[in-house]
Order: structure tokens, then C-alpha cells, then sequence
């Protein structure tokens, strides 16, 4: 009240009549105009740093990648020429992306569709959307620690590998795969919710109308009209577990070829070790233990080309979805 | 079999398998909180809480640990973590700060300022930014940044003071905190700049319409009324530093280091790690009972921040919900 008496008392200053519709920066208040420069050093600073860093990592790929290093296995070696390529990581990041993609799409998507569609009682379903916000939030490194604290019960053990005194180590390519299916989780069950929860009423109506049961109207009319966001919410899955490294690094085991467990073939392979990309980057860097920046670079922008190229999808799957500014398009950042 | 499969269920049915399917992922979380805190129930048994603070040198206790057999004395599962507590509130804290100066300037450049042809350019620029997988910023920072501090920011009298405490080269403070801001701020800018476009217009027009000049009207309208906004994008952006575990442990130089503001500029230059980091950089020894414990009471401590984390946004936020603008 005080603030507004005396700014009353003040007197009227006539306004200048500026040049135009809007007034000059000139005429502001000293904190105006620095938060104006500040404004602009800011935004163009986060750009020219983004450009920095995709600009930097092209040419560092484009430097040390050969098309060799795609097709060939890891080896050991003693300089950076003779260590082989990553051919392995590469599969291994296939391979960890089909199984944690195959294990999430199921639990998000029908956790999605109970939600919205069913979503009774009231208090399992916020225990189920809180759970859900709890593996949003709770960080890549802790769920690998609970991937190791479960497949290493002698329970589990016939899916990781087995030492041959008994000991489990819990380390395999369906253990982490099952972990990261939990990274994938989060976005794709939003993706498919908010899908779900912006089909129009009379769609489901029209349907109840023509004698269908809910499952049959979420079957033959949703799960279609919500395509769309179901792909957006694979690709952003898809793009968080080839990211992801504290998970492979603690559950993927130490060697970087595929090292099966067992004779059978797949199920030998899903049950051994390997390395992916992102461990493979790890790994060759100063922080690992060879250090080769070469195959490091070679790796790491083989990786950005592959994250760059899924947020062209996600822009291509979201530009039909309505969306104010598309920066957060279903929720490709958060 | 499978034909019974194929034909339509029953609504009921549907309806029960679905609800369990979710309800398993309740049951996950419950899991996961069981089995972290089962593994780390030796550490507290042992040490108490007073676990958090300071206790001796830490390197020589994780040392111990891993010298010892599988049936380790109690003596053994000694520890102080709070080496670790304060790197992460330190470099937390920092970059947090730092980012969230940063994200509000920039989202005001977007929404406001940029002329329309920037701003194209500069929503998928930060996109980018925001989907770079922490490994290439770790990559980038200890093969860019930690050699150029090293080599040119720290002197060699800096090194040379400090060379029987630690040693400095490079990797450290300073190098954790500018990227990790680097990585937090576009998750920041997609928040906030999504809640500055869904404040009504007419209210910052009617501002300007008062006489106030655009930027103004954006810090006293646009951010005021986008409050709950900034303070969910601060809790997620700090969840997010909070749980960085890779990137921090390769370009914090991972030494168990106490960097002290009272050492001058050498405090930025100074080693630490973090709760997250530490879990990476002792995960070869879980085979060793005490370590184990003590890494997935680093994991029980991290959960239990991230859930402290969401439960204080959401306290705060409460007050700031007089406007209705979704954050």
C-alpha cells in the first residue's frame, strides 16, 4: 500500500512518444536492458554451444571412422590400429534395445490403457501412475544396482552368467535388457496415456453405441487411432536405452565382444555378456581402462547419429500432434 | 487354446489382467526399495547415521573393504560417506543455480525476443542438446575440457602447492559443474518456455499496454505466473543432476577429495565424486560384502533424495498455484 502512495505521489512524467509501436532498449532502466543483453547472451550461447558440440563430434567422426571399425570385431591389441572395430557393441546395443523395447511396450502400453480406460479403484490407480513417476525419477545408476541385487538371487540364475563354483554374477544381456526396459517405461506410458486421453469421447461412444465391450472398442478403435503416439514413446525409448551407460557398464559385464554362456545359440548369447556403444565409448576413453580416443570418437559419433536421427523420427511421428511450441512433443525432452 | 486367446474376451477379464499388469509395476518399485534397502541395512546397522558425515579417510575404509573375505569383521563396514554427500551437493547446488539463470534468459529469448526465424532454428538446437547421451558430454569433457584446464587454467605453482594433498590435472570441479549445467539446462528450457506460452498473452499485453517495456512485462508477468513451472523444472533438473552417475565420474578425476572453498581458486580445480559416481567407480568390487552394502546405501540414499526431491516441489508449488498456469 506504502509502494503504491508513494508512487503516486511522484510526479507524472509525460511519456515520450517513441518512434514507433514498440520502445527503443535505449530508453529502458538499467536492469532492463541487462536482462535484455543477458536474455540474448543466453539463448545464443545454448545454441552456439549445441552447434559446438554436434559440430565438434562430426568432425572428430569424420576424422577416426572408418567404414571398417563398423564391420569389425574388438580385438586386443596394443595401438589404436589393431584393436578392431565395434561391430559387437553395436549389436549389443540392437540387441538390448529389442529386448528392453519388447518388455515395456506391453507393461506401458496396458498400464496406459487401464489408466485411461478402466483406471478403478481410484487409489491403485494413483499408486500405479505414482510408481510410475517414481521410475521416472529415480536414477539410471540405482536401477542398475537393483538389477544386480535381483538377477543375482539363485533364483535368476539361469539367465545371467554362472561361474563355474555356482556363483551368480548377474550380469547379462536379458539382465540389463529387462533394466532398461524400465528406462523406456516412462515415456512411452505417457506418450500412450495422453494419446488415449485425447481420442475424443464420441469415438468411444460411437463404438459403445454399436454393441462393442470396452475391449473390444480399445482393441479395434483406441490402440489404432493411437499409433502414432505409441511410436513416439518406442522412439523416445529406443533413444534413452542406446544413451544409457551406468547400466550396461554394471550389468553387461567387462568384455567387449558378445560372449555367449552356453551352447544353445540365442539363449546362449541373451545369457552372456557384451558391450554396447555407450560402454564401448566408455570404456576407450581416458576413464576406462583403454585408452584409445580414436575408437572412442569413431564410437561416440556413430552414437550421435543414431540419437539425432530418432528425434527426427519423434518430430516426424509428433508433427501431427498438436503440440504449442515443440520442444517438450510428448515429452521428448522430460 | 489359442483360439480362446483370439475371440473376444469378456470386458471383465480384460478389465483384471490389465489392472495386475499395472499393478506389477507397483510392485516393481516396491521391489526395488526392498531390495536397495535390504543390501544397504549392514551399513546402518554398523555405522548409524552417522554414516552421512565425516570419518576418517575414506579411500584407506573402501581400502579395508575390499580386503576383506567374504565373512568381514563388523569393524569393516566403518565408513564416512560424506565425502561423497558433499561433491554431490556441491556440484548439484552449483550447477543448478547456474542452469536455472541460464534456462530462464534463454526461454525468454525464445518465447520473446528471438525474431521468428531464430527461434526455428534454436527449438531443435536445444532439442539436440537436451538428447545427447551423458557419455558424449563425458567423452567431450575428458578429452576437451580436462586437458585445457589442466594445461592452461591451473598453473604450475598451483600444482606444485597442493602436490602433497592432491593432485591437479584438470579433472575436477569446475570441469563437472559447466557441463553438468550444459545438461540440465535444456531439460529446464523445454519446461519453462512451455509454461511462458500457455500464460494468457493479454495479461503481458496488458502490461506493455501500461507503459512497460517487453522485458519487463516478461520477468514481472510471464515469470511470475509461470512459478509452479520453474520450480517443477528445478525439481527435475536436479533429479537429474543428482542421479548423473557416468559423466561425473569421468571428468571429476574420482578421488574421494573434499574441495574447500577456503583454498582459493584451486577450489574449483579440486578432484571430487559424487554419491552417483562413487557407485561406478567401485562396481568391480560388489563382490566384497562391505562395499556392496555401502554402494546400495549410496543407491538407498540417492532414491530417498530424488523422493525427498519430489515431495518438496510439490510443497512449494502449492502457495504458488494462484494462477492457473500448469506447470
Amino acid at each position: 500500500m506504502s509502494a503504491l502512495a508513494s508512487r503516486r505521489a511522484q510526479p507524472q512524467r509525460p511519456a515520450k512518444p517513441g518512434p514507433g509501436r514498440r520502445s527503443s532498449p535505449m530508453s529502458w532502466r538499467w536492469g532492463d536492458r541487462l536482462a535484455l543483453a543477458f536474455a540474448w547472451i543466453a539463448g545464443i550461447g545454448l545454441c552456439v554451444i549445441a552447434a559446438a558440440i554436434v559440430l565438434y563430434m562430426g568432425y572428430r567422426g569424420i576424422e577416426y571412422l572408418r567404414p571398417k571399425l563398423l564391420f569389425s570385431r574388438p580385438a586386443v591389441g596394443t595401438s589404436q590400429s589393431d584393436t578392431g572395430g565395434f561391430l559387437d557393441p553395436l549389436l549389443g546395443t540392437a540387441l538390448l534395445t529389442v529386448i528392453g523395447i519388447a518388455l515395456a511396450v506391453p507393461l506401458a502400453v496396458s498400464s496406459a490403457v487401464w489408466i485411461s480406460e478402466y483406471g478403478r479403484p481410484t487409489w491403485v490407480a494413483r499408486v500405479v501412475e505414482s510408481s510410475i513417476e517414481i521410475v521416472a525419477g529415480t536414477p539410471d545408476i540405482v536401477i542398475a544396482l537393483f538389477g544386480l541385487a535381483i538377477f543375482q538371487l539363485h533364483l535368476f540364475a539361469p539367465f545371467s552368467f554362472t561361474a563355474s563354483g555356482g556363483g551368480v554374477f548377474g550380469r547379462s544381456f536379458i539382465a540389463a535388457g529387462a533394466m532398461m526396459s524400465l528406462i523406456a517405461l516412462p515415456p512411452l506410458f505417457t506418450a500412450t496415456r495422453d494419446g488415449l486421453q485425447s481420442v475424443p469421447a464420441h469415438m468411444r461412444e460411437a463404438a459403445f453405441a454399436l454393441g462393442k465391450t470396452r475391449i473390444a472398442t480399445i482393441r479395434r478403435v483406441l490402440l489404432p487411432s493411437v499409433r502414432s503416439n505409441i511410436a513416439t514413446g518406442v522412439t523416445l525409448g529406443v533413444s534413452r536405452i542406446i544413451g544409457d551407460t551406468a547400466i550396461v557398464v554394471l550389468l553387461l559385464g567387462e568384455s567387449l565382444r558378445l560372449e555367449s554362456q552356453g551352447s544353445a545359440p540365442v539363449v546362449g548369447m541373451l545369457r552372456g555378456t557384451g558391450s554396447t556403444l555407450t560402454s564401448y565409448v566408455y570404456d576407450n576413453s581416458p576413464a576406462g581402462e583403454g585408452a584409445a580416443p580414436q575408437k572412442a570418437y569413431a564410437a561416440a559419433f556413430v552414437l550421435l547419429v543414431l540419437v539425432l536421427g530418432l528425434n527426427l523420427l519423434v518430430d516426424r511421428i509428433g508433427r501431427s500432434q498438436a503440440d504449442s511450441i515443440g520442444l517438450t512433443a510428448a515429452g521428448a525432452i522430460v | 487354446m489359442l483360439s480362446r486367446l483370439r475371440n473376444p474376451w469378456p470386458d471383465r477379464r480384460a478389465e483384471r489382467t490389465l489392472g495386475a499388469v499395472s499393478l506389477l509395476l507397483g510392485v516393481l518399485v516396491v521391489a526395488m526399495l526392498v531390495f536397495v534397502g535390504v543390501h544397504a541395512w549392514p551399513t546402518f546397522q554398523h555405522n548409524g547415521l552417522s554414516w552421512l558425515g565425516p570419518k576418517g579417510n575414506l579411500e584407506t575404509q573402501i581400502a579395508n573393504m575390499q580386503a576383506t573375505g567374504q565373512r568381514p569383521p563388523a569393524s569393516a563396514y566403518r565408513l564416512g560417506a560424506w565425502p561423497f554427500v558433499y561433491g554431490t551437493l556441491l556440484s548439484t547446488a552449483v550447477a543448478v543455480a547456474l542452469a536455472l539463470g541460464v534456462a530462464v534468459l534463454s526461454s525468454i529469448f525464445i518465447v520473446e525476443l528471438a525474431p521468428a526465424r531464430l527461434r526455428r532454428v534454436a527449438i531443435p538446437v536445444i532439442r539436440v542438446l537436451a538428447s545427447v547421451p551423458s557419455v558424449i558430454y563425458g567423452l567431450i569433457g575428458v578429452l576437451v575440457l580436462v586437458p585445457f584446464v589442466g594445461n592452461h587454467l591451473i598453473t604450475g605453482s598451483e600444482k606444485a602447492s597442493v602436490q602433497n594433498v592432491v593432485e591437479l590435472t584438470g579433472a575436477g570441479l569446475i570441469v563437472t559443474v559447466v557441463i553438468l549445467t550444459v545438461m540440465i539446462t535444456p531439460i529446464m528450457v523445454a519446461l519453462i518456455c512451455e509454461a511462458f506460452v500457455s500464460v494468457p498473452n493479454s495479461w503481458r499485453e496488458g502490461a506493455i499496454a501500461l507503459g512497460v517495456n517487453p522485458v519487463r512485462a516478461m520477468l514481472a508477468v510471464t515469470v511470475r505466473a509461470a512459478r509452479p513451472a520453474i520450480v517443477a523444472a528445478v525439481v527435475l533438473a536436479t533429479a537429474r543432476a543428482l542421479g548423473e552417475a557416468v559423466m561425473i565420474s569421468m571428468v571429476s578425476g574420482s578421488r574421494s577429495f573434499v574441495p574447500k572453498p577456503i583454498d582459493g581458486l584451486i577450489f574449483l580445480f579440486e578432484p571430487l565424486r559424487t554419491l552417483a559416481s562413487a557407485i561406478v567407480d567401485y562396481h568391480e568390487g560388489v563382490g566384497a560384502p562391505p562395499l556392496a552394502a555401502t554402494l546400495y546405501a549410496l543407491a538407498l540414499l540417492l532414491l530417498f533424495s530424488a523422493f525427498v526431491l519430489s515431495i518438496a516441489g510439490y510443497l512449494i508449488k502449492l502457495p504458488l498455484r494462484r494462477y492457473q498456469v500448469s506447470g
